[in-house]
């Protein structure tokens, strides 16, 4: 039944769906895994940077990605659909920041980025995104980590993983989490999550992980100062590893 | 035979326009006190010469704890009015929050740009607390300019004269009853060398706790 419904996006089946976001869903659930974990001062997300080849030159692979100072995010699914929303999002954000002269709070960048992944569920012509999305970023209501999906559904997570080895990733957060968790020890959790599902060996190379942390400050003038999202250097994931060899 | 011939200067009126900002004539200030701030406006609405209406108020809610204060063309003021009242709902409805008065500014500033070739003939004020209650005020010129004082902002056709009465009578930590007898009486004086501006005014407190606004009788003409 759901084939004679598959092909054309804007067609609902019998059963309610459309059979183009789940085949998306299967796109995302067969990319690498990704982690996101949010602590009381900061969020940690962490994606496996897999390489096809020993000869990818993984140094120049960027997975995580800045959206805006105080915003990040990193993906599962396909890499190209994966640029697209990066640069649509780069965009959102300035957009914003052109009209009131302040980053975006995290939940509002969220929705403009699920709102373009949801037209492309309703648009004739196109298809639907091939990634899930988590955007972890720190706005003056704290630090928020959202999953965004092919579908442009978005939900807050405390701690989350998308991808091939979600379900067992999901499982093993949820014996590891407590609401008290600092970053410290989320970014301890993030790796040794990701581990579980390894394959190959873990490496400062083969692993890319983002951070914020800090708090929200206000300059003299009054201006609002939010924490900066950024990635993890190659020498400081590597102390992470030593840590639990 | 008396035969009127009309000029390059003037219409068949018998009036001129030198400019478009002073065609309905009108005056706002603002300025800062200790956590507070005060907004005042005059009450005219005229064509030119004539006055037409003594209930023109110019200043407007922005949120509870924040007044934006617009002189310049009368239909520009209400349109301005009602666009940045609908932005300024959008923003609550989209974030969940109250805007803050220096976002407001910005937001201010980007509307006017948006019409840099062809803009909007206002020259608006805003006066408000932060979420902290820290005291803020900003004028921008027609183009969305800002200028951040720490002290007062004058616009309107009565500026100039503005300028003079705050500079003099204006000093910094004042408390709110001493920010209303200031505010007053520079707006007071000052419209009263301004023949565009007057016919009443409306001097608006905003302290932590509430908004007084008071209206003025003052000389009308």
């Amino acid at each position: 039944m759901a084939d004679r419904y598959s092909f054309s996006l804007t067609t609902f089946s019998p059963s309610g769906k459309l059979v183009q976001i789940e085949y998306a869903l299967s796109a995302v659930n067969s990319g690498v895994t990704s982690i996101g974990i949010k602590a009381t001062n900061g969020i940690v997300v962490a994606t496996e940077k897999k390489a096809v080849s020993t000869l990818i030159d993984d140094s120049s692979v960027e997975k995580v990605a800045i959206i805006c100072s105080n915003i990040g995010m990193v993906y599962s699914g396909m890499g190209p659909d994966y640029r697209v929303l990066i640069n649509k999002a780069r965009k959102a954000a300035q957009a914003y920041k052109r009209v009131y002269m302040e980053e975006p709070p995290t939940a509002i960048l969220v929705k403009e980025v699920a709102s373009v992944m949801q037209e492309f569920t309703q648009s004739g012509g196109v298809r639907p995104f091939g990634v899930s999305l988590l955007i972890a970023g720190f706005d003056e209501k704290g630090p928020m980590l959202y999953q965004v999906d092919p579908s442009g559904s978005y939900w807050p997570w405390k701690a989350t993983a998308i991808g091939k080895n979600m379900v067992n990733a999901k499982t093993f957060l949820e014996k590891r989490y407590n609401e008290d968790i600092e970053l410290e020890d989320a970014i301890h959790t993030a790796i040794l999550t990701l581990k579980e599902g390894f394959e190959g060996q873990m490496t400062e190379n083969t692993i890319e992980i983002g951070i914020i942390t800090g708090a929200v400050t206000t300059k003299d003038d009054g201006a609002v100062v939010l924490p900066e999202f950024r990635k993890l250097s190659p020498s400081e994931v590597k102390d992470y590893l030593a840590n639990i060899a | 035979m008396e035969y009127r011939v009309p000029n390059s200067l003037a219409s068949l009126s018998g009036t001129v326009h030198k400019s478009i900002m002073e065609y309905n004539g009108g005056a706002v200030v603002a300025m800062v006190g200790k956590n507070c701030v005060a907004i005042a406006c005059d009450k005219r609405l005229g064509v030119q010469a004539m006055t037409i209406s003594t209930e023109f108020p110019k200043t407007f809610q922005a949120t509870p704890k924040t007044y934006i204060g617009l002189p310049g063309l009368a239909t520009d003021v209400q349109t301005l009015s009602e666009k940045f009242r609908f932005k300024v709902n959008m923003y609550k409805l989209k974030e969940e929050r109250e805007i803050e008065p220096r976002t407001l500014a910005h937001l201010v500033s980007s509307t006017l740009y948006e019409r840099r070739f062809g803009p909007w003939f206002v020259e608006p004020v805003i006066a408000g607390l932060d979420k902290e209650n820290r005291p803020f005020i900003c004028s921008t010129d027609l183009i969305g300019c800002i200028n951040f004082a720490k002290d007062f902002v004058v616009s309107g056709t009565t500026s100039n004269q503005l300028y003079g009465m705050c500079e003099s009578l204006w000093e910094p930590d004042l408390e709110p009853e001493d920010l209303f007898e200031t505010i007053s009486q520079s707006l007071m004086n000052a419209v009263d060398r301004d023949c565009l501006s007057g016919w009443g005014a409306q001097v608006t407190i905003i302290t932590p706790d509430q908004v007084i606004t008071r209206t003025l009788k003052s000389r009308q003409d």
